[in-house]
């Protein structure tokens, strides 16, 4: 179990390592950090000079290991559109980022859930119809669709919810903010969170359906059944707790690809979180914030995936054995 | 395995195989599309797409692009049926005055080529790399399963934005009209690879140690050929429905590239042009201009996908 740990641990920081590199190929080779900080008629040495403070002349190994070095102490340099520390800026937007993220998930488990459930067990009834039509139209339509559409109903015909921004913040600590304590704050919630949990919403329906109907075909359900155990016994005590192994796995590993949906859902509500600043950023070809927003979302999706990985080998008997076996 | 049916199969060795033809009217993906009536709309829809898509030219009443047929003074006229409409302008016109009807069939066809090409080039990259790491195994399977995993790293949407700014980066002085296409093909090809060879990667290993691919390594084939003529077809089925559902994943990410504005230039819109450039006039009440792009985007997008959902179900016999 240590060696599997390890091995992980292990896989994960050479994934960390790839990323950095491409990171630092962007950083170092696409916008030439130099040409960014100077202007037409700066003369020469003084670029020269420049170039050398910023340990540009030196061979690309070293700064390769500067670059990590300084990512670790999460210092990605300076934006070029902005003049301002690239991690100070991420920060300052972090907290509407990941308030929104983790609303968007609750509001996609808590109802995609349930629906998954219910459209297993009753799969002919017209509701179920209905769930999994608006499923497939729920996949079909583009996030920024879903967005136009909900500000186009609720903020410009029906005028209930703002259609940008995030309302009223309450500063929290030294850098953290949050609307959670304002009505205007939850009101600026609402349709930001929709439209980013749609997807996610119809993806877990969609697996809780599927793997719902694939476990209530399995011998032991149809045991269970031929012991006389009441249906709901078997609905909920057996078939959902089998079920809810791979879709609280999906849901952990949808949590990266929902921050990084929100920056199109962070476009379309001009929401103030990291993704519009990245989206900002690749307009402007503003490489260091780019280089910076993409280290910061590979460790978090790495470590996610590591700690899947590493619950499933602690919950699960037979994956245990195949490590043990290696 | 994808075109072989109970029906068929028990055919005595003796006598020729049917033809494809002759299987596929004989095929239970026929009947079963006869009986779907949801799949055979679908179908028609995304038939009628695609010849629209191909012969714009042809079918559009005006030709949106050319300056000398467009005028600034037909601009944000509503659709026809509307008070103030044009019977000219079906779905009304865009704010520099453009047909919308003309204008979404031209940004589907610039939509439908994006995503095929780069549905194309997502699965060749794919599935040779899925089968080289199935088939090989070791070392080559663990170095493109753990490319993989890096690539996985980044949703499709978030590789193909780092694409578009780091090739804009490179080419700063280049004409950004005549890369903006190859740079979203590149983005969705390099974007969506990984499931196909996840896919081709996982069969690939079931069906090497077959007996027909112990005998042909024993004969001596070499290895590319055992893999081309002898696993792929084997393996090939799922990709399939992978296939379609991408095709609608594939344009509904070039149309969010656009609509955030690092995809096609207005000049050259696709679908997701239009929606953007329509956004901007949603508050003063001009909704015609997202409507009709939106609507047609939705349309195929859920078109695909029905045709996607359906193939998955008759291909998989477990749901028969």
């Amino acid at each position: 179990m240590l060696a599997f740990i390890l091995r992980r641990l292990f896989q994960s920081l050479l994934v960390m390592l790839a990323v950095a590199l491409i990171a630092f190929a962007m950083f170092r080779f696409v916008g030439d950090p130099v040409n960014q900080l100077v202007s037409l008629d700066t003369p020469q040495e003084q670029v020269a000079q420049i170039r050398k403070s910023l340990g540009l002349d030196e061979p690309v190994v070293v700064q390769f290991a500067r670059y990590i070095y300084n990512a670790v102490r999460l210092e990605f340099g300076v934006s070029y559109q902005f003049r301002l520390p690239v991690i100070s800026l991420l920060g300052e937007r972090a907290p509407a980022t990941l308030e929104l993220a983790f609303m968007s998930a609750l509001f996609s488990l808590l109802v995609g859930i349930p629906m998954g459930v219910y459209t297993a067990l009753r799969r002919d009834s017209w509701l179920a119809k209905l769930f999994q039509t608006v499923s497939l139209v729920g996949i079909s339509l583009p996030t920024f669709l879903i967005g136009i559409l909900l500000i186009y109903l609720f903020s410009v015909t029906l005028g209930w919810l703002p259609s940008f921004g995030r309302g009223e913040v309450v500063k929290i600590g030294n850098w953290w903010t949050t609307g959670l304590l304002t009505a205007s704050g939850w009101k600026a919630l609402i349709l930001p969170s929709i439209t980013l949990g749609l997807f996610q919403m119809t993806l877990i329906m969609r697996l809780v359906r599927a793997e719902m109907l694939e476990v209530l075909r399995t011998d032991y359900i149809k045991f269970a059944r031929a012991r006389g155990l009441k249906t709901r016994a078997i609905h909920f005590g057996h078939a959902l707790k089998n079920t809810l192994v791979p879709v609280i796995t999906i849901a952990g590993l949808q949590l990266g690809s929902i921050i990084a949906f929100a920056i199109i859902t962070e476009t379309v509500f001009q929401w103030p979180g990291m993704g519009l600043l990245f989206l900002k950023a690749v307009q402007q070809v503003d490489i260091p914030i780019m280089a910076a927003y993409l280290i910061l979302i590979s460790f978090l999706f790495v470590s996610i995936n590591l700690i899947v990985d590493l619950l499933y080998a602690a919950v699960d008997p037979r994956l245990r054995a195949t490590i043990g076996a290696h | 395995m994808t075109a072989q049916t109970p029906s068929s199969t028990p055919v005595a060795p003796s006598t020729k195989p049917p033809s494809l033809w002759a299987r596929i009217l004989d095929s239970d993906i026929l009947a079963s599309f006869l009986r779907s009536k949801v799949t055979m709309v679908a179908a028609v829809i995304v038939l009628l797409m695609f010849i629209g898509a191909a012969f714009s030219p042809w079918i559009a009443p005006t030709n949106p692009f050319d300056p000398a047929t467009v005028f600034l003074s037909d601009a944000n006229i509503p659709p026809a049926w509307q008070a103030g409409g044009d019977p000219k302008f079906i779905f009304g016109t865009d704010d520099q005055g453009r047909d919308l009807y003309s204008a979404i069939l031209y940004g589907l066809r610039v939509s439908l080529i994006v995503g095929g090409l780069g549905v194309a080039l997502a699965a060749t990259i794919g599935i040779t790399l899925g089968l080289l790491a199935g088939y090989l195994g070791g070392r080559v399977d663990s170095l493109i399963m753990r490319i993989a995993d890096v690539q996985l790293t980044f949703p499709a949407i978030l590789i193909a934005l780092l694409i578009d700014g780091v090739v804009r980066g490179i080419f700063k002085g280049a004409n950004r009209e005549d890369t903006a296409l190859y740079v979203l093909v590149i983005s969705i090809g390099l974007s969506f690879w990984v499931q196909y060879a996840r896919t081709i990667r996982g069969s690939t290993l079931v069906e090497r140690n077959k007996d027909y691919v112990q005998a042909a390594r024993l004969v001596g084939l070499p290895a590319p050929l055992i893999m081309l003529r002898h696993v792929l077809p084997n393996v090939i089925g799922p990709v399939l429905v992978i296939l379609t559902i991408n095709l609608a994943l594939a344009v509904i990410t070039e149309a969010t590239l656009s609509f955030l504005g690092v995809g096609l230039p207005p000049t050259q819109p696709s679908l997701g042009t239009l929606i953007s450039i329509g956004n901007r006039y949603l508050f003063s009440g001009d909704w015609w201009i997202v409507a009709f792009p939106g609507l047609t985007l939705a349309i195929l997008v859920l078109a695909v996908n029905l045709l996607g959902d359906w193939l998955r179900d008759a291909l998989n016999p477990r749901l028969r």
